[in-house]
């Protein structure tokens, strides 16, 4: 674990692009001919209708499912060239319904995720042991650390798997829906957590996210998907404009300012939305 | 839609065969006027005494087989759910094996027998079917009676003499020739009995495997549901395994067979009815005329041509969930 | 291959892999000693170390016992391995070795033997059935692999039910048209160590000893996949390759056990579960503890079968699935936890 902030030179090698991606599933191209910066060592969140692409985007940014055609470099490297075990390293995943088996424990999870970094042979070092009690640290999790995750409540079970994530210590840190079921203290404590990881360690963050406030509360740069495309890509205060939520959500909506953090607050308008059918 | 049509034109002609091939044989003209009362004698012993009852039992055991198959790998949402995984037709065999070997016991005698060893097990899998983890305890409990019956049967089989083992064998097949009329009607009878209990499934199931809470804001009662199933599935694979013998892959492939053709996520208990009833007739007719002079049991028919159908569906399903 | 080196649960898990060691060493010395005729340990002792062919206590632990222990021994360490890697690739506590369709394979290559090539004892066996068990599961694996997922759990299991179930017909078909057959297969069916001589198993030791070399090596990978397949490859693993490597060794340990003993069933889906109980489930420490535990079982059952019917014996294989399935379905009855 770097108690630095990653240099210029780090930032550039953590810089993600995509180019002309072409990915989906068998029969169904989901998105189709996308190009995408994202930048490094900021917070980048995802927003969009169910079905819009951005769970599909994030799976190739992760390698979870090779795009149909089309490239995504890491530091100018074509990514799908890059050793898995080396991948890993830099990029860690939080994926939307992640499996703990029975009796795992949180130090057990969270140790798992030191795997990119230890050798076929490597033993457990006190440099690993020093991660995974540093990763728990900051995710308050100490405490806790020898009970089984299935027992813990889901904001624990939730900051348990963002600790295998930070064990991994990667420089680019992608998170799929991490907000679902938590409630809203949850909510903001994980986007906090985050955002204090970006701004101390310089970790590039991207967060697919469905909420739109705390999206826009929190991010330094917000995608806006809708039909495999994006429509939007910006700061959240140029980017969340009424006319971009009406063509991404179908709906009319004003945006005011947020009273407290002056980001923007988007407040839809009483009348219900306009799609005909949701999950298109 | 179309699918059923064909399956539905394809039972018809298999119907038709079974009662028209045989060492005897018949013009459908002559099958017909048999039915309606008439025809010579050796005519309509051959129709109402040999042939009938046979495609009869064919059919309804095949259906019972599917249905049977469906509810279980419905209520447990696992595709390789089937009476035999679950010991039902082990706790039959086991009986069966051991009033043939042991005691000496034949006929009426052998049936009711193999069906209070199916009654047995199934006690058992409802005892051990209660709390959380249900599902998961029925299938364990399932596994282990029907490890148990597959050792006890191997260990007797070992015990006797070989003649003995030949005849125990033959029942453990799975044969369908000679039919006698009442086990006919005794299977009919079962399914007047099942019928209204299916019809109550079919809507209530679905919503059972939802979860415990979601169903009982629904209406319906989880823990009912789940021993209806069981005693719906034991009754029908019971009755019919001590008629014609453990030929239980009907139960596991029939529903793998029907499920992709209908409605993703349908339980799939009408088609695989139909599919079981296809499937048996099909074999039985497979196994008497495939090799000129010798008549196959059915079981094993039913084995390889259920393995290739799906195997071969496997094999092409493109990851579709079965 | 276990995550952090202090935790309560390593102490725990020395405990009871002394435990499961000590049994084995149990077992041995039980199985050696044990029989129609019974040897004392002492002389055991002493027939191994000062071997003397006129006495004819010597002369039954050299020729007999010692090689229906090591086959014991291997059978079961095999078996309980093969079942550990199953229920790990599947994610599923049901899995068993015969999934794969080994039992069905090696059986229907075993009556060909018979039937074609006039084989009539265990010795002779042993190829086929290895052959045999090795070509179905490669059908399966195949045919199971197929698609966008790959080999997902669901497919390979019914693909494994399938084959299985084809196999099954076609050894039924044998067997009831040749009754010569049904008589020799009828003991070789049942899963036994008795009858087969120390060649039989120099046949199957470097099978099997690589598939308990590969097996091992899947443990850290089965730890992953455990989690879910996304967070596997976030991590940066490779689950096919696991997978791959992962019905490899289960091949060649469920196949070599199968060639060695016949079909025994159950040792390979109760062993990881009594286990897991007891320790939790990390692949690895599962592993180093089914290795003894597996090996111990077998023995005991065939020791047990050796006693409980005198002057017969009862198979291993009936022992087995007569002793374990009661104890698990009364566990099941009590409502214990059984661990996923």
């Amino acid at each position: 674990m770097t108690d630095q902030t990653r240099e210029g030179v780090q930032l550039a090698a953590s810089q993600l692009s995509v180019h002309e991606l072409v990915a989906g599933y068998p029969g169904r191209r989901v998105i189709d001919g996308l190009d995408l910066e994202i930048a490094a060592g900021r917070v980048t969140m995802i927003i969009g209708a169910n079905a819009c692409g951005k769970s599909t985007l994030l799976g190739a940014l992760a390698r979870l499912r090779a795009p149909i055609s089309g490239r995504i470099e890491l530091g100018g490297e074509d990514i799908a060239r890059i050793p898995r075990t080396e991948y890993a390293r830099q990029v860690g995943l939080l994926p939307q319904h992640p499996i703990a088996p029975e009796g795992l424990t949180v130090a057990e999870l969270v140790s798992r995720g030191r795997h990119p970094h230890r050798g076929l042979f490597a033993r457990w070092s006190a440099r690993d042991t020093a991660i995974v009690d540093q990763a728990m640290e900051r995710t308050g999790m100490t405490a806790l650390a020898e009970r089984p995750v299935g027992d813990l409540s889901g904001g624990q079970r939730q900051r348990a798997w963002i600790a295998m994530a930070l064990a991994q210590d990667p420089s680019i840190l992608l998170l799929d829906e991490p907000t679902t079921f938590l409630d809203l203290s949850h909510q903001l404590d994980l986007l906090e957590l985050l955002r204090t990881l970006n701004r101390e360690q310089g970790t590039t963050i991207v967060v697919v996210l469905h909420d739109l406030n705390l999206a826009a509360r929190f991010a330094d740069d917000l995608i806006v998907m809708a039909e495999g495309r994006v429509i939007a890509h910006g700061a959240p205060v140029d980017v969340l404009t009424a006319e971009t939520i009406a063509e991404a959500f179908a709906l009319e909506s004003i945006v005011i300012s947020d009273p407290l953090t002056h980001t923007p607050l988007v407040i839809p308008k009483p009348g219900g939305s306009h799609t005909s059918a949701d999950a298109g | 839609m179309l699918v059923w049509i064909v399956v539905g034109i394809a039972t018809v002609v298999v119907a038709v065969s079974a009662m028209v091939l045989g060492d005897y044989p018949l013009t459908p003209a002559q099958i017909g006027e048999v039915l309606l009362g008439g025809g010579t004698r050796p005519e309509q012993y051959v129709v109402l005494q040999v042939r009938l009852p046979r495609l009869l039992m064919a059919l309804l055991a095949g259906a019972a087989l599917g249905v049977a198959g469906a509810l279980l790998q419905g209520m447990l949402r696992n595709p390789l759910a089937s009476p035999d995984l679950l010991g039902i037709s082990g706790g039959s065999t086991v009986a069966a094996v051991y009033a043939l070997l042991v005691l000496g016991i034949t006929g009426p005698a052998l049936a009711a027998i193999a069906f209070g060893g199916g009654l047995v097990a199934s006690l058992l899998l409802l005892a051990a079917a209660r709390g959380q983890a249900a599902g998961l305890r029925l299938i364990l409990a399932g596994i282990g009676v029907s490890f148990l019956s597959a050792s006890i049967v191997g260990f007797l089989m070992t015990r006797v003499q070989l003649q003995q083992t030949q005849s125990a064998l033959v029942w453990l097949t799975g044969t369908l020739s000679s039919t006698p009329w009442w086990q006919v009607i005794v299977l009919a009878l079962t399914w007047v009995l099942a019928l209204p209990v299916l019809a109550v499934l079919s809507r209530r199931l679905p919503v059972a495997v939802l979860g415990a809470d979601t169903a009982v804001g629904l209406g319906v009662r989880p823990g009912v549901v789940r021993i209806l199933v069981i005693l719906v599935a034991v009754l029908l694979t019971a009755v019919t395994c001590a008629f014609i013998g453990p030929i239980s892959f009907i139960a596991l492939c029939a529903p793998a067979i029907a499920r992709p053709l209908v409605a993703h996520g349908s339980l799939a208990i009408g088609p695989s009815a139909l599919v079981g009833a296809l499937l048996l007739c099909a074999s039985d007719l497979v196994a008497q005329f495939a090799i000129p002079g010798v008549a196959v049991p059915a079981g094993i028919v039913t084995g390889a041509l259920g393995a290739v159908f799906l195997l071969w569906l496997l094999a092409t399903s493109k990851g579709r969930a079965l | 291959m276990s995550a952090r080196p202090r935790t309560a649960g390593s102490v725990r898990f020395i405990v009871v892999f002394v435990g499961a060691v000590a049994l084995a060493m149990v077992a041995i010395v039980l199985s050696l000693g044990v029989g129609a005729r019974p040897v004392a340990p002492s002389v055991v002792l002493d027939a191994l170390v000062n071997y003397d062919p006129s006495n004819n206590d010597h002369v039954v632990v050299v020729t007999q016992r010692i090689p229906r222990t090591l086959i014991g021994l291997l059978a079961g360490l095999a078996l309980a391995l093969a079942g550990t890697v199953m229920q790990g690739l599947t994610r599923n506590p049901f899995a068993d070795p015969g999934l794969l369709g080994v039992n069905a394979g090696a059986s229907t290559a075993v009556l060909v033997a018979i039937t074609v090539f006039g084989v009539t004892r265990p010795q002779g066996f042993v190829w086929f059935a290895f052959a045999g068990a090795a070509i179905a599961s490669l059908v399966v694996a195949a045919i199971g692999s197929r698609g966008p997922d790959g080999a997902n759990p669901a497919k390979l299991a019914l693909t494994g039910a399938a084959v299985t179930a084809g196999l099954t017909a076609v050894t039924l078909l044998i067997l009831t048209t040749q009754s010569a057959a049904l008589d020799v297969y009828r003991f070789w069916s049942v899963g036994s160590l008795t009858g087969r001589e120390l060649d039989t198993v120099a046949v199957v030791l470097l099978p099997l000893l690589i598939g308990v070399l590969l097996a091992l090596t899947t443990a850290r990978g089965l730890n992953l996949i455990a989690l879910g397949e996304d967070t596997a490859t976030g991590l940066g693993h490779s689950v096919a390759r696991t997978r791959g490597i992962g019905i490899a060794a289960t091949v060649l340990l469920a196949g070599g056990a199968t060639a060695l003993a016949g079909p025994i069933v159950f040792l390979g889906l109760v062993v990881p579960h009594a286990i897991r109980a007891v320790i939790g489930g990390s692949y690895g420490r599962l592993m180093a503890v089914g290795i003894p535990f597996g090996a111990a079982l077998l023995l005991i059952a065939d020791v047990i079968g050796r006693v409980i019917a005198p002057p017969g014996e009862v198979q291993a294989g009936v022992v087995i699935a007569f002793v374990g399935a009661p104890v698990l379905i009364a566990l099941v009855l009590r409502g214990k936890r059984v661990a996923m």
